[in-house]
């Protein structure tokens, strides 16, 4: 693993490794050894060294909430903003419980994209009517509520 | 009703206290009213899906009750609601509704 301009050049057996505890991060470094024909204790240090330099970010769990009964909306909301405000709106939705990811994008007009969750329509309309269009600088806003999901990955190393 | 009463409900609102229109869940429409008087020009200029929105919601007499504090025009929101005008016609009749209630605060208040 090498650093370039702050990129880290890996090697071949890196992105193998990354693309199995992509798969399934539960795995043993005993059987991601196995698969790729390597020691335990190699696929130890290239975990330790990708975790170290923050190319793996942290090791989380995808929850099913449904199967614990709790039911919520998720929405994709597009705010316009006064170009001036906008990092700081930016900054102000990062903060919210409700919000889960926040993009900013300069297709024509400068918008800022999140993605909100809420427990139902009523509440979603009330953190958007509450806490979101009174910021400063929010022009106005669209809102998209997501009925069904049909496909949902994170990106998938092909390396 | 005294003057300071009057006062009250025709002062101009905080940003957070501010009346938002939306034409559907999460939908702004870049409009909001900080206080009374903007709130009757704004009935004129949203339109009529953000006024069926909120009339239909509750939200106009939620506002005039817990943010304005005026009983007397949430009361004559919600005879607007009973009528149950759509469009046009609801524009006028909120138009006529809001903008005589200014009108008699203004005049309470002079």
């Amino acid at each position: 693993m090498k650093l370039k301009n702050q990129v880290f050049s890996l090697d071949g057996l890196d992105w193998k490794i990354l693309r199995a505890i992509q798969e399934n991060s539960k795995q043993t470094y005993s059987e991601i050894g196995r698969q790729l024909g390597v020691a335990h204790s190699t696929v130890y240090d290239r975990i330790k060294k990708l975790e170290k330099n923050g190319v793996i970010k942290k090791w989380t769990v995808d929850i099913a909430l449904e199967k614990l009964g709790i039911t919520c909306i998720t929405a994709r909301m597009t705010v316009y903003t006064d170009p001036k405000e906008s990092e700081n709106v930016a900054k102000k939705l990062s903060e919210a419980k409700e919000v889960l990811e926040v993009s900013l994008s300069l297709s024509e007009e400068l918008l800022i994209i999140a993605k909100v969750i809420a427990r139902d329509q009523d509440e979603l309309h009330s953190f958007i009517a509450k806490k979101v269009a009174p910021l400063q600088g929010v022009l106005r806003i669209r809102t998209s509520i997501i009925t069904k999901k049909i496909k949902e990955e994170r990106f998938l190393i092909e390396k | 009703m005294t003057p300071s009463s009057s006062a009250r409900i025709l002062r101009t609102l905080s940003r957070k206290n501010a009346f938002y229109f939306f034409t559907s869940v999460g939908n702004y429409t870049g409009h909001r009213a900080m206080s009374l008087e903007e709130f009757a020009n704004k009935i004129r200029e949203v339109e009529t899906a953000s006024l069926e929105f909120h009339l239909y919601r509750g939200d106009f007499e939620k506002w005039a009750d817990e943010v304005l504090e005026d009983r007397e025009i949430t009361e004559r929101i919600s005879a607007v609601k009973l009528l149950e005008p759509i469009g046009n016609a609801l524009r006028d009749q909120l138009d006529f509704t809001v903008t005589k209630r200014l009108e008699e605060l203004k005049t309470l208040n002079s």
